[in-house]
């Protein structure tokens, strides 16, 4: 096996340009459990974790561009104010140390159906940056997960950052687990609340061969909220919405869960989700 | 009266660290730092790795194994199957029925075929991925109960699908109750998951014999099998205990030991396996799979009048200690109440799921969840408190075990459970704010409050302590005190193996509290000893302790004898803090004064008390040494609408007779509750068509911090008069208990029948 350690992003984007087959390695926690597994066999790593600029984040307009190897850890931190839906799943990934290691920009790598920021970057209506020597682009995190840990990126790119406009509103993250913590998603709900643009984004996780909006949900609440005279919700739009959000799933019995409980939790999920976010934005 | 001149004259001061104290683990340290050698660390010039075929399909015969491009393959030094086994074909603890390869057939996915030694780990499995093997694949049996009673199921071993068949027959078998409950109950397959998978190191010694190392639990039970299986007496065979990362129980059955052993022999250089975290989960036993049915009958009042069960074990493709397994269930099968009445029959079968056997609890876990669910309905039924029927039907010292056995020593049950009952209840969960650590789902932000129900259940569990039914169990200890640097020095050598439990500081204690002597060294564990018998049944403070208590005493009349001799002195002495001391003259001498350049070093092998074996068409004997009793109380938070269970609070009442080191004692108790909280709520090894879905850690969940509460813990002390100290097992009680107060305390919450465990999201919200 080979393995490469770039000292910089161009030096990075070259070695992908000519090892296409090779392996990014950010904080490792996917890579290694693969490796270690056995399931994986790379004829070549590549090493970006002596690459600055992948670890940082910066203000830009009316949100923040964040580098793929920016760890949970540092998410929570620093960027929690202004991205609480990512923060409070950045709170559910495994442990401390898998949080001081582990990146978004691995997990939008892993392309996981159970990520867990993958539902608050849909929500959030996020941009994966990616890029190669050919050049720099923008995906929008709903056309970046492609399938079952597939994504849009062609062989020579790497994710440079993800772009995120900071909550305009209230934002909620709620994921299913059969223990407290250390879990991998049986099911994930992210929802934000767009008051700016009367708009609502969601984030359904762990219930589909990919993360996925909820857009007739989206619609349906977009159109019921009343941005302007916030009262209490009826039980009826809460009801209706988290149907919504479970039919948006198309989940299957797996060793973690079954398909009725998965569409059953969503719906149980985006309605307690919803109710805490509005909530929040009637006492504000 | 002739004194040495450097006998001190004042009075000693007493020696710490003795029984009753908790001095530090002598390898806690090194453990907590990550600097234990563990048997998967172990290293030595020139070894070779191991790795092991195994079979993808629960039930397929075998037409051809073909070698040929592992054997091509650079750096491969010997590719072996069962054509190569040297000695006996099979082996097993209590039948030999599991072949060393597989030889023809396999009966389970995981079954190992062939092994491999190269010069690299990665090339071994190389290797392996190259053999070819031509199978012709065969529909699995996997269903215990069609095992037993259908004429279609295929038989998978000569003597039929039934490893034992135990009956209990007492009192009147036609007998009727005016209240009757019935109900059915299943237990899902729990692995011990220790942390540090298989692993030893066979090094091929001159005389043409074997040196291995190797993390077990009972280093000469592997000796006796591993020196069958390579046809070599066993003094060829010498084992030497690696350091093990827990054991629970399923590293009673051999796994690596004769593969590396041969693979050493064949190329003659030392060979060292280690599997992987997968591979361990096809590497051992399981906890065994129980269907169970049961019907209690009662007076109106909430007195059992009889218990009639039928009980299923899935023992899995080999017998491994299904049968010890069995019996354990059946008569233990009514739980620690009185019962004039009792019609159990408790089935351990084979079929094409992964193997099962040993785990902490050994069939009275399996037993534990149907009688508490049974006495939980029998409360329901009668309007009556769960305590107080619990105690209206507990036995106590006096009673007759379904076996007819009269238990003879302190059997509090009630008394725990109205200790348990009057221990402080946790607060409830605040209305006007949350904090999401504290609720169903933690962290994972899925309640603020919403559905969530509180719930407190109750669990009683009985346990046999030390192996069973006439089976001459005993330990060996050899103990040698000598003078080092001036100072009484005591070494303890036993073959008994520490797993995590403690038994090195136990054993410490013991010389230190016998022979008055501060310092104690612990040999390492071997064979060059007799042996010290299994560290299993919640035995080895009880026999092993037993054993160096026995040793010590002999050392020490031998030390007191030889200091008449030389103080030229008689009547009743006593060894205290390295003295020598008489109650009429005070200090006599120093222990190192009388004893000189001398050394004592004596081996005793020490039995505790016979049992006898079960009638087998009633059931009826003496068939255990010690009954151990532990009661808990489950509070549990379930979000009823996502099926999330926070257990909130997990308190226990416990009696061990002594505890010879009290932090231990609790360290059994929680461990042991933790892992019946993980049988109650998430682990299951789950099988589908014979094979296993969830093999990794990722899928098979174990409890965390987080899920574990802080625990109330209270230890009655009271002796038994038949065992060392008075000390009573303590490592299995709490495992039993825990699952089914927690489960109850699910029912409670949610007003659900739960009859399986353990208890998925998918059991509350009717999503299955
Ligand atoms: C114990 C444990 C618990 C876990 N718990 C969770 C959990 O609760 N929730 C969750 O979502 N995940 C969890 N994970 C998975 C993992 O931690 C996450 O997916 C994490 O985000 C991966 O980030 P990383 O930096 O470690 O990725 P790596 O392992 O370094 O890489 C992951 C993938 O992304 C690719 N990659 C990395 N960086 C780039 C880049 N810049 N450009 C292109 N491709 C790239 C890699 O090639 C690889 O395919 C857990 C893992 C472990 C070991």
């Amino acid at each position: 096996m080979e393995f490469f350690k770039p000292a910089t992003w161009s030096e990075a984007l070259a070695i992908k340009a000519e090892h296409p087959d090779a392996t990014p390695i950010a904080g490792g926690t996917d890579i290694m459990v693969e490796l270690n597994f056995d399931v994986r066999r790379p004829g070549a790593l590549l090493d970006l974790t002596e690459i600055a600029e992948l670890r940082e984040w910066s203000a830009v307009g009316d949100g923040f561009r964040v580098g793929s190897g920016v760890s949970y850890a540092r998410i929570i931190e620093e960027l929690g104010a202004s991205l609480p839906g990512l923060a409070m799943a950045a709170r559910t990934v495994g442990s401390p140390q898998i949080r001081n290691r582990g990146t978004v920009g691995g997990n939008l790598g892993a392309a996981s159906p159970a990520g867990d920021s993958h539902p608050p970057l849909l929500a959030g209506a996020a941009d994966i940056e990616v890029a190669s020597v050919r050049g720099t682009r923008r995906i929008p995190a709903a056309e970046f997960y492609k399938g079952v840990k597939r994504n849009a990126m062609e062989p020579d790119e790497l994710i440079a950052a993800f772009h995120i406009a900071a909550a305009d509103g209230p934002q909620q993250f709620a994921k299913i687990g059969t223990r407290n913590a250390m879990v991998i998603a049986v099911c994930s709900f992210g929802l934000a609340l767009h008051p700016s643009t009367r708009t609502v984004g969601t984030g359904v996780g762990s219930a589909a061969p990919t993360p996925r909006r909820a857009s007739d949900a989206e619609t349906f609440l977009a159109g019921e909220l009343e941005w302007d005279s916030p009262g209490p919700l009826r039980d009826s739009v809460l009801v209706r919405f988290g149907e919504l959000v479970a039919q948006a799933a198309s989940p299957i019995d797996d060793v973690r869960g079954t398909a009725d409980y998965r569409r059953h939790a969503l719906s149980v999920m985006a309605r307690r989700t919803l109710g805490w976010a509005w909530d929040s934005y009637r006492r504000n | 009266m002739s004194r040495p001149t450097s006998a001190p004259d004042r009075i000693t001061t007493p020696i710490s660290g003795g029984v009753g104290a908790s001095p530090p683990r002598p390898d806690g340290t090194l453990k907590v730092k990550g600097e234990f050698a563990y048997s998967s660390d172990m290293w030595i010039d020139d070894m070779l790795w191991g790795a092991t075929l195994r079979s993808p399909h629960p039930y397929a015969r075998i037409n051809s194994v073909d070698l040929t491009e592992a054997l091509k393959v650079p750096g491969v030094h010997a590719v072996l199957t069962h054509d190569d086994v040297p000695g006996q074909m099979l082996f097993g603890l209590e039948h030999t029925d599991q072949p060393v390869l597989a030889v023809d057939i396999v009966r389970y996915q995981g079954e190992a075929i062939a092994v491999v030694a190269a010069d690299h780990p990665e090339t071994a499995r190389r290797a392996i991925a190259k053999i070819v093997v031509d199978y012709d694949v065969l529909e699995p049996l996997t269903d215990m109960e069609e095992a037993v009673h259908s004429t279609d199921a295929p038989t998978l071993h000569p003597g039929g699908n039934v490893v034992r068949h135990l009956p209990i027959r007492r009192g009147d078998q036609e007998v009727t109750a005016p209240v009757v409950i019935r109900g059915e109950y299943e237990v899902g397959m729990q692995d011990q998951a220790f942390l540090g998978p298989e692993s030893g190191l066979a090094v091929p010694a001159e005389d043409g014999g074997i040196d291995l190392y190797i993390a077990t639990q009972w280093l000469h039970v592997d000796q006796k099998q591993v020196a069958a299986c390579l046809g070599l007496p066993p003094e060829k065979v010498r084992l030497t205990l690696a350091g093990v990362g827990g054991a629970f129980g399923a590293r009673e059955d051999l796994s690596m030991q004769v593969h590396a052993s041969m693979l050493a022999l064949r190329t003659g250089r030392p060979v060292k396996m280690v599997y992987s975290r997968e591979e361990s989960f096809f590497g051992h036993v399981h906890r065994h799979p129980a269907k169970m049915y049961y019907e209690h009958g009662a007076t109106r009042d909430g007195k059992l009048v009889y218990v009639k069960a039928r009980m299923f074990l899935d023992g899995g493709a080999y017998a491994s200690s299904t049968g010890a397994v069995v019996a354990n269930a059946a008569t233990l099968g009514v739980g620690p109440y009185e019962v004039p009445n009792v019609s159990i029959d408790c089935w351990g079968t084979y079929t094409n799921n992964p193997p099962c056997g040993a785990m902490r609890g050994f069939g009275a876990v399996q037993a534990a969840f149907a009688y508490e669910s049974q006495m939980d309905k029998l409360a329901a039924e009668l309007g009556l408190d769960p305590v107080d029927v619990r105690v209206l039907n507990a036995m106590s010292e006096g009673t007759a075990m379904p076996t007819g056995q009269i238990i003879d020593s302190p059997a509090p049950v009630a008394e725990l459970l109205r200790r348990v009952e009057a221990m402080p209840l946790p607060d409830a969960a605040p209305t006007d704010s949350y904090d999401l650590r504290q609720l169903p789902g933690g962290v994972s932000n899925t309640t603020h409050g919403e559905g969530v129900v509180r719930g407190i259940g109750y669990g009683i569990g009985i346990k046999n302590v030390c192996f069973s039914e006439g089976f001459d169990d005993f330990s060996t200890a050899r103990v040698r005190l000598e003078i080092i640097a001036g100072e009484p020095t005591a070494m303890v050598h036993t073959a008994a193996a520490e797993v995590g439990q403690g038994l090195v500081t136990v054993q410490a204690q013991i010389a230190r509290t016998e022979l008055g002597v501060e310092r104690v060294t612990i040999h390492p564990a071997d064979t060059q000893v007799g042996s010290g018998g299994s560290t299993s049944a919640s035995r080895q403070t009880y026999v092993t302790g037993g054993a160096v208590k026995a040793a010590c005493e002999k050392v020490r009349g031998m030390v007191l004898d030889l200091a008449r001799e030389r103080l030229d002195i008689d009547g009743e002495l006593r060894m205290e803090g390295g003295k020598i001391v008489s109650d009429r003259l005070g200090v006599l001498a120093a222990v190192a004064d009388v004893l000189g350049d001398d050394a004592i070093d004596e081996t005793v092998e020490w039995r505790h008390r016979p049992t006898e074996a079960l009638d087998p068409t009633t059931g009826q004997g003496f068939a255990h040494v010690q009954y151990a009793f532990a009661v808990h109380r489950a509070v549990v938070d379930v979000d009823v609408d996502l099926g999330l269970v926070r257990v909130v609070a997990l308190d226990c009442a416990q009696d061990v007779g002594k505890a010879i080191n009290p932090d231990a004692v609790v360290g059994q108790i929680h461990g042991g509750s933790a892992q019946g909280l993980g049988l109650a709520v998430m682990e299951e090894i789950q099988v589908k068509g014979g094979k296993i879905r969830n093999p990794s850690f990722t899928d098979y969940l174990i409890p965390t911090i987080l899920d574990m509460p802080p625990m109330k813990v209270d230890v009655l002390e009271l002796a038994d008069p038949h065992a060392p100290y008075g000390l009573r097992g303590v490592g299995e009680p709490p495992t039993i208990s825990s699952t089914p107060a927690i489960v109850a305390a699910i029912r409670a919450a949610t007003g659900l029948a739960i009859a399986r465990v353990p208890v998925r999201p998918e059991d509350i919200t009717g999503t299955a």
